[in-house]
């Protein structure tokens, strides 16, 4: 009750996030999949509002995607979050062209994969995309550094100089020693390493990652996650992941598309979807979410009355709630600037601004 | 005929069948219209089968005009290379002393010159089928029943048209010989590369891989089990295949027990049969140490 006064009271004043421009590096333009014999004759159907339940059962096609359209940004994270069945893997695979859509386009470089012939197609996997799988996809009987080597092989670079790459990757994703053993010797976690280094040995601007770490034990999985996040610090590709946990999402996306039943239920930054939930579903998933490792201050800051000064404790704007708050307890301050991007004093938050949205669930507001 | 129709009338109680002229007739026209094929063809057939009869009677004379002793060790070699393992090697020396010891050593070698040709022409002609098959629905669809056919069809039957277009010989033996052992070969091959984890071909192609690419790296050594066993059924299949080949007139053991059976001669029946055991165990052993030796990998456990 009363949070909901506050906010209506303080949004005036709240400054909205400076958000940084980010250039399209996969644009996907009203993308559908129709699977069955003669999909391209239900399309029309679909756009004119037939639903999924009524082509399964007339027609006996399924819908897996419908009227998906979604700018994946150039060097950044995105990622791909929905339950099972909700087509994610789907749309991952259009990406590359393992599947191919019923209608639309998506656009790399300008260049649309749907329209692609099989030599472009297959050029355009060996050089411009690297592919992680769920279950890691590892050829049993090469070695470690064979495996890594694999997307050199196909493209024909000779092993002198493809095992020299692929050592390099080995080593950060810290499997250096284990180059000579074999898949069925190393345990899950090691061998998505080897999946990982695979894929960055092949040097792609795009990497697309299939619940690449769903299968790996909680406290593996939060391993990994820091080696991805680690390691596209300095590489900057355009990294597509596909994930059904929440928590995932938010931790390493820049970018949250969240699919439902084949259509997008909601996209985004991890802090627009978590303050901003536009349905149900959404909301549902997001209830669960700790605030405080996912809102950063810039969502939350105030402008500075004029006629005080900027307060000594400066935060940049990316510091999450959580560590905020542990800033400004710990110098025993009760507010603190936050800074831009540019790293110029761009608003205020009080400890108590800081607290409150932490605390908030998303079923009071 | 049947004597009791339970009442029924005739149409209904014996089988409806063609009546003896026809019968009679259509046999005469399908024979005779064979054998004159036959006969008009001979020329050609002569042509593409004498350089194959000249190629199995010099590999025959080179298995049968060694020194006994080459090919003892090479044999225990090959065995040896393929196994690694010295129960398979001193198993198969046993095995082929008992064979030399007991007489047979010549008539062994004639059906080893055999199974070593029918095996490798099997493998040669089952794997690419097998490879097409596992590509293609539509191929496998219609492979599938020739298979079928080929692997139930009474080999006595089959060996009738061989026999009258070819004759009687090596070449005609060596050909029912390979018809019965190319089906394993072709359905494991089939098999095998059907059963290659999606994942793995998904990631092949995700790569960027050509049709010949995940052929070479990815299905055929992932298949390789299978194959093997291919090519150990492949083994089996033809060396009792060769028992029924010496009645178009391959030598070897396999006439020593065609005579046998004719004469009531136990013992050598017995011999010879003992000695095809002998060698299809060790050829058995073999090739299932070296297609468990090739999986390696996926036994190593982490030391």
């Amino acid at each position: 009750m009363t949070e909901q006064k506050m906010t209506g009271q303080n949004q005036t004043d709240i400054l909205p996030p400076d958000e940084e421009e980010t250039v399209p590096g996969i644009q996907i333009h009203n993308l559908y999949k129709i699977f069955g014999p003669h999909p391209a004759r239900y399309v029309q159907a679909v756009r004119d509002g037939m639903t999924k339940a009524d082509l399964n059962r007339k027609h006996h096609h399924s819908l897996g995607l419908k009227d998906i359209s979604t700018d994946l940004p150039a060097g950044r994270i995105s990622v791909i979050m929905g339950l099972s069945g909700s087509g994610k893997s789907t749309l991952l695979r259009h990406i590359n062209g393992l599947i191919m859509p019923t209608a639309g386009e998506v656009l790399i470089d300008g260049q649309d994969v749907a329209k692609m012939s099989p030599d472009e197609l297959r050029t355009f996997r060996r050089h411009k995309t690297a592919m992680v799988f769920q279950k890691f996809a590892l050829l049993p009987h090469r070695t470690v550094l064979e495996n890594a080597v694999y997307g050199l092989d196909i493209q024909g670079i000779p092993r002198r100089d493809s095992t020299k790459r692929a050592r390099h990757w080995i080593e950060r994703v810290g499997l250096k020693g284990y180059e000579d053993r074999y898949p069925s010797q190393l345990s899950g976690g090691m061998q998505q390493r080897v999946g990982l280094a695979r894929a960055l040995t092949n040097d792609a601007p795009i990497l697309l990652m299939d619940e690449a770490f769903s299968a790996l034990d909680p406290l593996i999985r939060m391993d990994m996650q820091s080696v991805l996040l680690d390691l596209q610090k300095e590489l900057g590709k355009t990294i597509v992941f596909i994930t059904h946990d929440l928590d995932e999402a938010l931790r390493l996306g820049d970018k949250i598309v969240i699919l439902r039943a084949g259509e997008v239920s909601q996209q985004g930054t991890g802090e627009e979807i978590v303050l901003h939930p536009q349905n149900d579903y959404v909301r549902a998933f997001v209830k669960e979410v700790n605030r405080g490792r996912v809102v950063r201050l810039r969502s939350i800051l105030r402008r500075k009355s004029p006629e005080r000064d900027w307060p000594g404790l400066r935060l940049p704007g990316a510091t999450t709630l959580e560590e905020a708050a542990r800033r400004i307890l710990d110098t025993s301050a009760t507010e603190a600037t936050v800074l831009s991007r540019g790293g110029e004093p761009r608003g205020v938050v009080t400890l108590s601004d800081v607290m409150e949205n932490i605390l908030t669930r998303e079923d009071e507001i | 005929m049947a004597s009791s129709c339970w009442g029924l009338p005739s149409l209904l109680c014996n089988a409806p069948e063609l009546s003896g002229s026809t019968l009679r007739q259509m046999r005469r026209t399908i024979d005779t219209g064979f054998r004159d094929l036959v006969r008009a063809w001979s020329p050609w057939i002569d042509a593409v089968t004498a350089p194959l009869q000249k190629f199995l009677n010099g590999l025959e004379s080179l298995f049968v005009n060694t020194p006994w002793i080459v090919v003892f060790v090479a044999l225990l070699l090959a065995a040896y290379a393929a196994s690694r393992s010295w129960k398979i090697l001193i198993g198969t020396a046993i095995g082929l002393f008992g064979i030399g010891w007991f007489g047979l050593w010549q008539d062994a070698m004639i059906t080893l010159s055999m199974v070593t040709v029918c095996t490798l022409i099997a493998v040669a002609i089952g794997l690419p089928i097998g490879i097409l098959a596992a590509r293609s629905d539509r191929a496998q669809r219609i492979i599938s029943p020739v298979l079928d056919v080929m692997q139930t069809l009474p080999s006595f039957v089959y060996l009738i048209p061989v026999v009258v277009i070819f004759g009687i010989g090596k070449v005609p033996g060596m050909i029912a010989v390979v018809i019965y052992a190319t089906p394993p070969m072709i359905r494991l091959t089939n098999l095998g590369i059907r059963l290659v984890d999606r994942e793995v071909i998904e990631a092949a192609d995700a790569f960027g891989s050509s049709e010949r690419q995940k052929l070479w790296n990815v299905q055929l050594p992932l298949s390789l089990p299978t194959l093997m066993t291919g090519v150990n059924q492949t083994i089996m299949m033809s060396l009792s295949m060769v028992v029924v080949a010496s009645m178009v007139g391959v030598g070897g053991l396999g006439r020593n027990v065609l005579q046998a059976i004719n004469n009531q001669f136990f013992t050598m029946g017995f011999l010879n049969g003992f000695a095809l055991v002998a060698i299809a165990i060790a050829f058995d052993r073999a090739s299932q140490a070296f297609g468990r030796r090739l999986q390696r990998h996926s036994e190593v456990r982490d030391d």
